[in-house]
């Protein structure tokens, strides 16, 4: 009986290729000795996401993650490592006293994530997304009509944060 | 054929671009040490070919041909890494830039403003890189004086791209340049402009905010390790930047490749482009000739509060005029 290999299409060989630099950064982001170098991963892993969804035709999540998670969020955990760590001897143990608990939430989250993949009814077709355009006019009616309150008590949380770092971080 | 359209011209264009992007790259340092010469009265490089114009081959070939030098104290990879990092963001930022009519440079992606915003947050990593990996208190001071003007100049230069949004109503750049703008607009936008080019100055790091490299207290701040073609790369990164930027502002607030007869002859787009361009990077050497460096808290605080207050205001009025008048 001959063996039937599927031969998968260039958009799933991109896809796979993608998926397993993501997940090979995002191990070495937690087993990486090296904090600076853990950030770095997770920039890596960050960038896999991103191209993940330019495959989707999702540019405008692509961009906007390159823009939140590495611009502004990764530039900050890597300039938080370089101000307060030594520069180069800043060797750490990827295991700690709490690794144990970190492990248990790890995986009630992938059951959770399993369990969510298989309730939600996937639709076999997709239907017609609205592109690029509409999206963002989309995206950006919904945060002041549907969305207001969430949008705002955001708003606030955010500014509440800035107001609290800047009263730890001034001087007395 | 869809293979024509989908790998062999794109890749066709992305040659092209490079090689005009690092042809003016050799060029913009022959120009920049011409120009400086002028304004200190003196003649700048005339030995190598007429007018020195062979000067940027010469150096091209000095670098080339410099011994490799890896410190043994730096974290080898990262440290090989970060000056291709600097380069990269600076040549891809290109591919949303119209050049004539309809034309972008590679593709018109529908979200052309915010892959500008992301490019150019992406721009400190390699200088962050290098500080870091070089192991060096200088190199990581450098680094993180960079890091830290990037970040905070990134916001005002943000409020501005997006007051230019909210008058332009549209994501795409090509778009922006081919929609016919009215007279208020034009004047409005240019209202911005100098703010927004002292935004550019320091995400550029070109004097008078190159503070990252002052010589005399940093020594040459994150590229202090960084030798032979290596350090040609930081520098490449640098003048390509004032290229995309100029190019950038020209789309922005002087209409691209617009001028007389430029949509009926579609080669003239390119043209036109290249002399707002020019011009530009001449604003960019005047700048660098005439005005000293600040200190930097006075940097800080420019930034913070002054830039950023006036980013605000101008982004509020901006929304009001677009909802009065469009």
């Amino acid at each position: 009986m001959p063996i039937e290999i599927p031969i998968p299409t260039v958009t799933q060989v991109i896809f796979l290729v993608m998926a397993l630099f993501t997940a090979a950064c995002g191990l070495m982001v937690v087993i990486s000795r090296n904090l600076f170098h853990s950030a770095l991963f997770l920039v890596g892993a960050l960038f896999g996401v991103a191209a993940i969804f330019v495959l989707l035709e999702a540019e405008f999540l692509a961009v906007g993650q390159v823009l939140v998670y590495i611009g502004a969020i990764a530039t900050l955990i890597v300039f938080a490592i370089m101000l307060t760590r030594g520069m180069m001897r800043g060797r750490t143990s990827p295991m700690n006293h709490v690794s144990g608990r970190g492990a248990l939430g790890a995986l009630v989250f992938f059951v959770a994530l399993l369990a969510f993949l298989k309730k939600v009814p996937w639709p076999e077709q997709a239907q017609a997304i609205p592109v690029d355009e509409s999206l963002i006019a989309g995206l950006g009616d919904k945060f002041v009509t549907t969305y207001v309150v969430a949008f705002e008590a955001v708003g606030l949380l955010l500014m509440v944060a800035l107001i609290g770092a800047v009263m730890l971080a001034r001087d007395r | 054929m869809d293979w024509l359209n989908l790998i062999v011209f794109p890749i066709l264009r992305t040659v092209v671009l490079f090689l005009v992007l690092l042809t003016g790259f050799a060029y913009l340092t022959w120009f920049e040490r011409k120009l400086l010469a002028r304004f200190h009265v003196r003649y700048g490089p005339n030995r190598a070919g007429k007018f020195g114009l062979l000067q940027p081959v010469a150096d091209a070939v000095k670098a080339m041909f410099k011994e490799e030098i890896v410190p043994s104290h730096v974290d080898k990879p990262i440290y090989l890494v970060a000056p291709a990092l600097a380069l990269i963001p600076a040549l891809i930022i290109w591919a949303v830039i119209p050049v004539a009519k309809d034309t972008p440079a590679i593709a018109d992606v529908g979200i052309g403003f915010l892959w500008i915003l992301a490019v150019a947050g992406l721009e400190s990593y390699g200088l962050i890189l290098a500080g870091w990996s070089s192991n060096n208190n200088y190199s990581l001071l450098g680094a993180l004086r960079s890091s830290a003007q990037m970040i905070s100049y990134e916001l005002p230069l943000g409020l501005f791209l997006v007051s230019i949004l909210i008058l332009a109503g549209s994501f795409s750049l090509v778009e922006l340049v081919d929609n016919p703008r009215a007279w208020w607009e034009w004047l409005w936008l240019w209202v911005a402009f100098p703010f927004f080019f002292i935004c550019i100055l320091a995400e550029t790091n070109r004097s008078p905010f190159d503070l990252p490299e002052t010589e005399n207290e940093l020594v040459a701040g994150y590229q202090t390790e960084y030798g032979g073609i290596k350090f040609s790369l930081f520098y490449m990164a640098e003048y390509i930047n004032m290229i995309t930027t100029s190019a950038i502002m020209a789309t922005l607030f002087f209409g691209g490749w617009r001028g007389p007869f430029a949509e009926e002859i579609v080669w003239l787009g390119p043209v036109y482009l290249f002399i707002k361009v020019v011009v530009l990077l001449f604003l960019f050497v005047w700048v660098r000739a005439s005005i000293s460096r600040p200190r930097y808290d006075q940097l800080m605080r420019f930034g913070w509060k002054f830039l950023l207050p006036v980013g605000i205001v101008y982004m509020a009025i901006t929304a009001v005029l677009a909802v009065l008048l469009k």
